[in-house]
Order: structure tokens, then C-alpha cells, then sequence
């Protein structure tokens, strides 16, 4: 594989971070050094190695679909920066195009 | 320097000698006195506990004991930061399942230890609320990410505590605090309520003065839950069962890999002290190899930030935790939230994370990882169909100096090395102290098959013994 290099300004964008240029200058610096460690893993040999997703094998985790007890309305808002009526409260989310 | 273990104290309750009410404010004291020192807590609620403590079950395994917890597990109506600006006023609204079963055993959560944010980071300084100290050297951190949780145990500033383990988080700072700590199998202990890292590596699990401390508290905590899918439906043992047993035949391994020329020479010191005191007990020490261990911390921080920039999306300013002010629009309040919210190293992860996920590079890296994950858990049931158990350092090195600024982050990444492959393979793991003459701890880790502990703490209890009988 060749040396790897991150476009850590596009990256932070995906990631919904929006970076300082220091930090991204830092970071940039940082990772590309992690990149280029972890690139040793194209060293070994996974050619018919099923990737291990889980550590364990799971058990089966299905139950019946009875309702049960979950936070009631009021504790679920409690923690929220802002809410109304019940609900979270955000900024308009439908923007003009641009 | 100890605060006295679990059983010291669940005699001096049960003969009447003190009430648990006295007991939680006995450790207040404590706390409130030595705590500006060490930092080791986030905060403490003194009432909560007392007015618990007035309604102890004294007849419970863990009645009356207060325990610390570590701020990435939920504890109902008390903050649970993950030390964290970004969940700077968040008060969980329930237990998580350890806590309630904690409970249900008589024991009382008390205190929010401080952490590495959201439980990355190997030194404790990772933290919104400032670094942790090394309590056996205060120049020196605890190590990480449990740094608070080892640091209060150590330190005298409780008898024991709850920690999470994702690449070594309990057995790496617990190595650096001389003090015990354990990771259990993959699935024993529920994940729910823990603020999720890597949800396929992370596992709660006990910090505690002695061996004993450590299977009383997985006792409690073990065992299948309905409410996290990955939770175990196998039979929950008795995790005393061991303890103080011969392990005269036990056969263990000892890799190649792991007698590398990067470890300090207390470290190596320690690892031969440890193997000629289990072969005094009659133990069986083989060599063995693992591979794949040069490929283990690779493997482990692709798979872990993979898993963390995931997790870390419900982060966003909306339903929880600080939200930033002065924003244009959803997409700007998400960035501001998440710019302002978490501190460097959270951010990093998320970015490497991202970026290995990210299209055009998710089979060179991610699918990568995990197929070098099932070659390195294949290395691990290969040498189990040898041995009983392996045995090496938990960590190359002792504690760090603080705020050392010479280290890259890939240098500290690569410390990780015996802690990681534990996680990768779901095994348990658990580190002891091996006794110093002078300077900083230095811990032995066990390592044993899937759903192996009571046998790892037998022989992890014969040791302890044999160590403090010198």
C-alpha cells in the first residue's frame, strides 16, 4: 500500500467536527504518522479469514414483542438543551438551497 | 495508604462496629480532605449515600459497602459525564444493569471517578475536569482510562471501584496504581448503561485493593441481561470459588512475543519474579507464541475509533448535554456542539474513526482489522489448547511522568500492546500487583479462555499470597 495521507479538513466535515485550523494542521500531522503504523497490517496474510465482528459468538438476543416499562416523557426531556410541547426542540431544519 | 477491603469492612459492620451511615461519612471525610491532591473524583453526592446507607441490607454479600463508579456508567439521578464538557449537565435518568445489580446486593454507588473522555486515552489526562494523580507518586499518572477509579482505590479514597475496559482501560491504570484490576469475558457483564466506546471491546469490571474484592464484585455484577443483546446467557459461577486453591499442574504460557526488548527493566524484573513464584507453587511454565501480537494495536485502533465515530454521532447538541449557542442552522449547531463539546483526543478518534469507515478505504483498513482480529484470536485458542493461562506485563512500561509532551500519539497507541488482544478476542484478563522495593508499581496480567475466570483468579489469588508472603 503507499503512504498514506488524510484530508483531515474533509474528514472533520463528514464527522459533522468543524476543526480549528491548528488543530487540523495537528491532527493531520498526527494521523498521517498512525496511517502509516497501521499500514503493516496489509503485511498479513487474510486471504479466506472471515473478519471476527463480534468477539464472541452471539447468543440468540430476540424476545417476545411485549411493551414494557421505558423512561416516561418527562425524564426522556430532562436532559435536553431545549424543549417544547413535549419534544425536543431544534432550529429550523429545511434550509433554503444553496 | 489502603481505606481496608471489602471484607475488613463487611466485618466491622456486621459485628456492629460501625453503622453504614458511618462508613459513607468516614469516606466523605476522606475524600473531601485528600481528594483536591489526586482529583481522583468528578464529584460526590455525601446525602444520596447516607440516606442509602440508612437503608442497608447488612444480610447482602455487599451490604453497607459504598462503592466508587466510574463517570461512564450510569447512576440515576446523578451526573454521568464520561468526563466530558459535551455532557457537562447531563444527571442519568437510570442505573445502569451493574448498578442495579450492585444494589440489589446491598452495596451503595458513591462518587463519579474521573476518566479519560469518554474512555480514551491510557493516562488519565484526557479529562475535561483536569488530570489524575499517580497516588504512589504524584508526578506520575495513573494511567488510563479508569485513571480515577485506580487512583481513589490506591490512593485510600475507597475500598473499591467500578471501571470499563475497552484496550486495557481497568488493568492498565490499575498495573500503574499497584493495585488489582479485572476485565471479564466478552458478554459477562451488561453493557447496558455504560456510555458506549467500542461496543464490541468494552466490558465493565472491578478495581480492587486484593484478589477476594474482585470476585465479590463480579459476583454481583455477572450474568445475562435482557436489556444488551451481546450479554451472555452462560451460567454465572461462583467467582470465590478458587480462591486460596493449589494450582500445583496449572499450565501456563508465556509468549515470546511478550518478553520484547521495549520493556522497562522493573517490568522485567517483575515478570520473572512472577514466573519463579508460580513455579514455587508447582505451576507449569511453557513458551508459547502469539503471532500476531505485532499486528494487535493496529487491529485495535481501527476497530476502536471505527466503533467510537458511530457511537459518538448521538453527540449532537439535541437530546442531551451542552449544546453550542450562536449557531446558523441544524448543521452548524452539530459542528459548533461537537467542536466546542469534546476535547483533542475525542476528536482524533472520531477523525481516524471516520476516515477508516470512510469509502475507498474501508476494506484496506476496517475489513482489514477485523480479519487480523479473528488471525489474533486465532493465535489466542491455538495456545489455550496448550495452557491453561498466559501470563506477561500489563503494561511495557510503569507510569509515565505527567504531562509529558514528548510522546506522539502513536507512541502512547503502542503501549496498548498486552492490553488490546484481550479485548480483540473477548478474553478475560486481570492485572496484579508484583511487589516493588522501591519506586513505582509494576503490574502482572493473566490472561485466560473465554468464561475462564474463576480459574485465572485462583491462580491470580495463589500469587498474591505467595507475593505477600516474601
Amino acid at each position: 500500500m503507499q503512504k498514506p495521507t488524510i484530508d483531515v479538513a474533509y474528514i472533520a466535515r463528514l464527522a459533522k467536527l468543524e476543526l480549528t485550523p491548528e488543530e487540523t494542521e495537528r491532527f493531520t500531522a498526527d494521523l498521517n504518522q498512525v496511517l502509516e503504523h497501521v499500514t503493516q497490517l496489509s503485511a498479513w496474510d487474510v486471504e479466506g479469514i472471515e473478519p471476527m465482528y463480534h468477539p464472541l459468538p452471539t447468543d440468540d438476543a430476540t424476545r417476545a414483542d411485549i411493551p414494557g416499562e421505558s423512561l416516561s416523557n418527562e425524564a426522556a426531556l430532562a436532559n435536553a438543551p431545549a424543549s417544547e410541547d413535549g419534544q425536543f426542540r431544534v432550529p429550523k431544519v429545511v434550509e433554503s438551497a444553496h | 495508604m489502603h481505606f481496608g477491603t471489602i471484607s475488613h469492612w463487611r466485618r466491622q459492620l456486621c459485628t456492629g462496629a460501625l453503622s453504614p451511615a458511618e462508613l459513607v461519612q468516614e469516606l466523605a471525610d476522606t475524600i473531601k480532605q485528600h481528594n483536591p491532591a489526586l482529583n481522583a473524583y468528578i464529584s460526590w453526592d455525601t446525602e444520596a449515600a447516607l440516606a442509602e446507607a440508612a437503608q442497608a441490607d447488612l444480610s447482602k454479600p455487599l451490604g453497607g459497602i459504598p462503592l466508587a463508579i466510574k463517570d461512564n456508567i450510569c447512576l440515576q439521578n446523578q451526573p454521568t459525564r464520561c468526563a466530558s464538557r459535551i455532557l457537562e449537565n447531563f444527571i442519568s435518568p437510570y442505573d445502569a444493569t451493574a448498578i442495579s445489580r450492585l444494589r440489589a446486593m446491598g452495596a451503595i454507588p458513591f462518587g463519579r471517578t474521573n476518566m479519560d473522555e469518554f474512555a480514551m486515552g491510557s493516562t488519565g489526562e484526557n479529562s475535561a475536569f483536569g488530570a489524575t494523580a499517580n497516588p504512589v507518586n504524584p508526578a506520575h499518572v495513573p494511567g488510563g482510562s479508569s485513571s480515577g477509579s485506580a487512583a481513589a482505590v490506591a490512593g485510600g479514597l475507597a475500598i473499591a471501584a467500578l471501571g470499563s475496559d475497552t484496550g486495557g482501560s481497568i488493568r492498565q491504570p490499575a498495573s500503574h496504581c499497584g493495585i488489582v484490576g479485572v476485565k471479564p469475558t466478552y458478554g459477562r457483564v451488561s453493557r447496558y448503561g455504560l456510555v458506549a466506546y467500542a461496543s464490541s471491546l468494552d466490558q465493565i469490571g472491578p478495581l480492587t485493593q486484593n484478589v477476594e474484592d474482585a470476585a465479590l464484585i463480579l459476583n454481583a455484577i455477572c450474568g445475562h441481561d435482557a436489556k444488551d443483546s451481546t450479554s451472555t446467557r452462560k451460567d454465572v459461577p461462583d467467582f470465590m470459588a478458587g480462591l486460596g486453591q493449589s494450582i500445583k499442574g496449572c499450565r501456563i504460557g508465556l509468549p515470546r512475543e511478550y518478553s520484547s526488548e521495549g520493556n522497562a527493566p522493573a517490568v522485567k524484573a517483575a515478570l520473572q519474579r512472577s514466573i519463579r513464584a508460580l513455579t514455587d507453587l508447582g505451576a507449569e511454565i511453557t513458551e508459547i507464541s502469539l503471532p500476531h501480537t505485532e499486528a494487535v494495536v493496529s487491529a485495535y485502533y481501527i476497530i476502536a475509533c471505527a466503533e467510537a465515530s458511530s457511537n459518538l454521532s448521538r453527540f449532537d447538541g439535541i437530546r442531551y448535554g451542552y449544546r453550542a449557542q450562536g449557531t446558523n442552522g441544524l448543521d452548524d449547531l452539530y459542528s459548533k456542539t461537537r467542536e466546542t463539546g469534546f476535547g483533542p483526543e475525542v476528536k482524533r478518534r472520531i477523525i481516524l474513526g471516520t476516515y477508516v469507515l470512510s469509502s475507498g478505504y474501508y476494506d484496506a483498513y476496517y475489513a482489514r482489522a477485523q480479519k487480523v482480529r479473528s488471525l489474533v484470536a486465532r493465535d489466542f485458542s491455538e495456545a489455550f489448547k496448550q495452557v491453561d493461562l498466559i501470563i506477561g506485563p500489563t503494561a511495557p512500561t510503569p507510569a509515565p511522568l505527567l504531562h509529558d509532551k514528548t510522546m506522539t500519539p502513536l507512541q502512547v497507541y503502542l503501549a496498548d500492546i498486552y492490553t488490546v488482544p484481550a479485548n480483540l478476542a473477548g478474553l478475560p484478563g486481570i492485572s496484579l500487583p508484583c511487589p516493588q522495593e522501591s519506586g513505582l508499581p509494576v503490574g502482572i496480567q493473566l490472561l485466560a479462555p473465554p468464561f475462564a475466570e474463576v480459574n485465572m483468579l485462583r491462580v491470580a489469588s495463589a500469587l498474591e499470597q505467595q507475593f505477600s508472603a516474601r
